[in-house]
């Protein structure tokens, strides 16, 4: 089970550096550096399973219904490459912490360093592909971070979101990619994928899959067209351009291509896409490289080219070519991070990484200048080191392959590549290295502390280790890794040696490193030869395209957003009118064979009231008030029709949430104008008024269809188990209640955040101008009587009764109409009558409970109600309930369901007590009504001319 | 009767959706509060229409309307509730803002917000 901590450990490990970075930046890279080894040395205890040919696999199922598992498994393939990032991961963090500078955040580097390192390995041992696709979306993520490190400088940034928009849209790409391979391969793991290789090569869908997965894989991995952000990457600080441009990240994707190898590989058409990308990349590449001055952008353009040599010998789709392309990752991996940080060594000692000023560093920085000297030798391919081999390796790979009918077309674009790669690796050295010293470096040159080349000298020890010894060193790692990336096939005949005789790889090679020397030589007059061509510049096409897409999005947003909110509503409403006239054409639509109730008086009285509100309410909703008494006499007809069709709780919540609605209405009218402006434009009210009776046909058009339709219903169960399965005769309250609580759970959520948005809104409108506005409106002249009497000593008076009453129906809800809901709202009512007749600030100081305790509560009593069940063990809000004898009152039902009916009742109370009294707060500010001592403000004494004077305090 | 329910709940629709078309807040509340009306009676007829048979459960009731549209409208009018708060109050508040309750970006109520933002920062020190 220790393969889950691998990945783990490192992004949980990244929270400790920023903890650690004030005890100093040793102590930091100490800590930083134990996450790393603690990780690698857990991954290493599965090595022996893994080379004693097993595959470890661990984790567990995660969703199961979308095929998401969190499982990782570790075979050769995925070992080695894990172990590689580990391992180079260790050296790089040391290396780090002498590169960069005291005032650079080194927690924070550190952070998203281990942040990238356990996505990395993630990607490299996920079994799940759907997992791997996070770790791989992860890795673009933390690499924009990485990138953008110095976020003060121009180019970090536009290099990080170059990176980041191009390897983040590969990774939507992969998405679907991967999706359709997972439907397609029947399973979402890769252990059962990679068996999978025949049924996914034959399904039509595969040329679908191969695109969309070379997408992410090549835009991953820098290859042409894609290659252009990895050189602008390099304004990363160098450790990251070491670890994740050289090293790690970019590998990503050659790792896809080989970790889906056996699934996807040796088609003609993989034959047809891949091996023309890599190698034009792998010249496209090697050719920049040649001209760029920056030691980075020389290595950068390299990876590029090299990545695209992995690239190619994977598309070559043979065994032989899979093993030289295993090879090559870890040959590369060694000298391209160890010339990586030798350039930062080269960069931070002298001031420039410029190589026009570089040159004659070999006298000032020996150590640098052999180490730099060897790895750049391992790039050219020169013998004895392990660049040769694998070079050779992929020479004899590529000599028997044939494009396009060409046989010739590989081998000589694969020796070309060859060759330009020595002339700027001799250019690289020579140019940084070699002639005399001079005198005119930024900074004087000299070798760093051990702290900064021990990482790079542990690098070149095993280039020259592997060269010498390549079958002892790597031979072991390179079958076994091979191996899985070919599947089931047998391992090809290979020789880890220097001599090989003399085959054509040899000759190819020799004509590589002369035809280089030569190149190098003739490097000024290549430099015009270039320079004369017209070259595109990928940057500036870029940064066009990011231009043109903006400024599309803009003119989109503008079109669709003309900041007007009937436009808007009128293009909805139209859009869903279309739709509806489609289905309207295509389908019947008919009345049913329902028998229809018969009508009778009272309905058409009903109807007759609603036709004539609606028909004042549209013509004259420039009156305010008479609109909203009108509506609330709408409303009192709908809860007459939820009582007529035996809804007797609908009836009850409808007429006590239009009390409460038509309040909180009419004090939000108080400060609000009193009338709408008429409408000038005629045609406007036509062309709504079309709109309109459209919508309303069709609604009406389709609740006929619907009502004249005979149906099938769910809820015989939610009737036959009420009783005996949730304890309440009220099927309505025990559906709310019990059968879907979580859906009531959500609902007084909604409620309670809906609260906490109206206390937000009003609460700071007692600032700034709306508060002005608010002290401009105060009105001069009140009632004499703004607490009339006999509504104050009602409402007092009521205030028990109406308690009384609401626990009545709350505690019959359960098996009679009533319950949370209702009885919130009418507790609510009594509530804010006391806010209406008393005042605000009489009634805020009495108040025992605000709002918001009463909300909270609320939830938190319906929550712990519902999670009450786990305690039994059984699902979330499962209810219970018995039958309690209690003394005098007699036998009395308790369920479970109550207390979370408690939670519903407290909920809406708080509601709808914070919605009206902040209105009631911001209308006392803008009122000033005097607060009542006694039972009213008018005094009974007569002492009566004081009590109209508005006093000037406020709640 | 059920052409009835059927032209109500027509009725309803057309007039929410012509207020909500209006250009100032307090119509376009009105509209989503009858909108409201129309969804929830829309929902509720989804039961189809039945009298006399209440969802109580008892001992040889000769059947029940489907309870499961009237829970789920039950719900859907406290929410309408709480949308209708929440919107009249953002209404108020950007009245009180802007001292217009326009819901059209026009040029005047925009000249307006931006004499207001520049009272607002004369008014900081």
């Amino acid at each position: 089970m220790n393969l889950i901590l691998v990945p783990l450990i490192p992004l949980f490990g990244a929270l400790l550096p920023p903890l650690f970075a004030r005890s100093g930046r040793d102590t930091t890279m100490l800590v930083t550096l134990a996450v790393t080894l603690t990780s690698l040395a857990l991954l290493l205890v599965d090595a022996p399973a893994v080379y004693r040919g097993e595959t470890v696999l661990a984790g567990t199922a995660w969703v199961p219904e979308i095929g998401l598992s969190f499982r990782f498994f570790a075979d050769g393939l995925g070992l080695f490459f894990a172990t590689m990032i580990l391992a180079i991961g260790a050296l790089i963090i040391i290396y780090a912490r002498y590169y960069l500078s005291r005032q650079d955040s080194i927690g924070r580097f550190y952070a998203y360093l281990l942040l990238f390192q356990g996505a990395m390995v993630g990607i490299v041992l996920s079994d799940n592909i759907i997992l791997m696709l996070i770790f791989w979306e992860l890795t673009s993520l933390s690499s924009f971070l990485l990138i953008g490190f110095w976020s003060h400088a121009a180019a970090g940034r536009q290099g990080a979101r170059m990176a980041l928009v191009v390897t983040g849209g590969g990774g939507l790409l992969l998405t679907a990619g991967m999706l359709l391979l997972g439907h397609v391969g029947g399973s979402y793991e890769l252990s059962v994928l990679l068996t999978k290789g025949d049924v996914i090569k034959a399904s039509p869908l595969y040329p679908v899959i191969l695109v969309l997965v070379l997408a992410g894989a090549f835009t991953k991995s820098a290859q042409f067209p894609f290659h252009f952000w990895l050189p602008h990457a390099m304004a990363a600080p160098t450790p990251v351009s070491a670890y994740l441009h050289s090293a790690t990240m970019v590998k990503a994707g050659v790792f896809l291509l080989a970790r889906l190898w056996p699934v996807l590989a040796g088609t003609d058409l993989w034959f047809a896409i891949v091996v023309p990308v890599g190698l034009v990349t792998m010249l496209v590449g090697a050719w920049i490289a040649l001209f760029k001055d920056d030691l980075k952008a020389i290595l950068a353009y390299s990876t590029v080219s090299h990545l695209g040599l992995m690239v190619m010998l994977l598309g070559l789709g043979t065994p032989y070519a899979a093993v030289a392309c295993v090879f090559h990752i870890l040959n590369h991996a060694t000298f391209k991070a160890a010339l990586f940080m030798s350039a930062g060594i080269v960069d931070h000692e002298a001031g420039t990484r410029d190589i026009r000023r570089l040159g004659g560093l070999a006298k000032l920085m020996p150590v640098t200048a052999v180490l730099a000297g060897i790895a750049s030798a391992s790039m050219a391919g020169l013998p004895p080191l392990n660049g040769f081999l694998s070079k050779e390796m992929m020479l004899e790979a590529s000599a028997s392959g044939s494009l396009a009918g060409l046989g010739w077309l590989i081998p000589v674009g694969a020796t070309l590549a060859a060759l330009v790669s020595v002339a700027y690796s001799v250019r690289l050295a020579i140019g940084t290295f070699a002639g005399h010293e001079r005198h005119d470096y930024p900074h004087h040159p000299h070798d760093p502390g051990i702290g900064m080349w021990l990482p790079v000298a542990l690098l070149v020890a095993l280039v020259v280790a592997i060269g010498l010894l390549p079958a002892l060193i790597a031979g072991p790692i390179i079958a076994r890794t091979a191996q899985a990336v070919i599947g089931s096939a047998p391992l090809p005949y290979y020789s880890l040696s220097l001599w090989h005789g003399f085959t054509p790889a040899l000759f190819m090679s020799i004509a590589a490193v002369i035809g280089g020397v030569l190149a190098f030589r003739a490097h000024g007059g290549l430099a015009r030869l270039r320079s004369a061509w017209p070259r595109p510049e990928a940057k500036a096409m870029f940064e066009t395209a990011v231009t043109v897409s903006v400024a599309a999005a803009r003119w989109f947003t503008r079109q669709a957003n003309v900041e007007s909110l009937p436009r808007s509503i009128a293009i909805i409403a139209i859009s869903v009118l279309v739709i509806g006239l489609w289905a309207f054409t295509h389908f019947p639509h008919g009345a049913g064979a329902r028998p229809m109730l018969p009508v009778n008086f009272a309905a058409v009285v009903a109807w007759g009231a609603l036709m004539a509100a609606t028909g004042v309410v549209v013509m004259k909703h420039g009156n305010r008030l008479l609109t909203l008494i009108v509506t609330s006499v709408v409303g009192l007809i709908v809860s007459l029709a939820f009582i007529y069709f035996s809804a007797p709780d609908l009836a009850l919540t409808q007429i006590s949430v239009e009390v409460v609605s038509t309040i909180l209405l009419l004090l939000a009218l108080n400060l609000l104008p009193k009338t709408t402006p008429a409408e000038p434009q005629a045609g406007r009210k036509v062309r709504d008024g079309a709109i309109a009776v459209a919508a309303g046909l069709g609604v009406a058009a389709l609740a006929f269809a619907i009502l004249t339709r005979d149906f099938s219903t769910i809820s015989d169960y939610y009737v036959a188990q009420s009783k005996p399965g949730g304890g309440g005769t009220n099927i309505v309250n025990v559906i709310l209640v019990d059968f879907r609580g979580f859906d009531t759970f959500g609902e007084i959520i909604v409620l309670g955040i809906a609260a906490l948005a109206i206390f937000a809104l009003l609460d700071t409108s007692l600032r700034g101008p709306a508060a002005r506005r608010l002290a401009a409106m105060r009105q001069g002249l009140e009632s004499a009587e703004a607490h009339p009497l006999i509504l104050v000593v009602t409402t007092r008076a009521m205030l028990p009764l109406v308690f009384t009453v609401g626990v009545f129906i709350f505690l019959r809800g359960h098996n009679l109409p009533g319950g949370g809901f209702i009885a919130g709202l009418v507790v609510a009512i009594a509530y804010i009558m006391q806010y209406m007749a008393s005042g605000y600030s009489w009634s805020h100081q009495k108040a025992r409970f605000d709002g918001h305790t009463l909300v909270g509560a609320g939830v938190v009593i319906a929550g712990l109600t519902g999670l009450g069940s786990f305690v039994f063990g059984r699902p979330f809000l499962t209810s219970s309930f018995g039958y309690f004898d209690i003394p005098l009152i007699g036998q009395i039902e308790l369920a479970t369901a109550m207390a979370f009916d408690t939670g519903v009742f407290l909920t809406v109370v708080g509601t709808v007590l914070l919605a009206l009294a902040q209105i009631s707060r911001i209308e006392a500010r803008a009122e000033r009504i005097p607060i009542p001592e006694g039972p009213s403000d008018i005094k009974l004494p007569p002492a009566a001319p004081e009590a109209g004077r508005p006093v000037p305090r406020e709640g | 009767m059920e052409m009835l329910v059927a032209s109500a709940i027509g009725l309803l629709t057309a007039v929410g959706v012509y207020l909500v078309l209006r250009r100032q807040t307090f119509p376009v509340v009105i509209g989503t509060v009858f909108l409201s009306y129309a969804v929830n009676l829309f929902l509720f007829a989804t039961g189809r229409l039945t009298v006399n048979r209440p969802p109580i459960y008892a001992a040889g009731a000769a059947g029940y309307v489907d309870p499961l549209p009237q829970a789920l409208v039950l719900t859907s009018i406290v929410i309408s509730f709480g949308m209708t708060a929440l919107v009249i109050v953002l209404a108020l508040r950007s009245f009180l803002e802007t001292g217009s309750d326009s819901v059209e970006n026009s040029p005047a109520s925009a000249d307006e917000a931006e004499a207001t933002q520049v009272t607002t920062d004369q008014a900081r020190p």
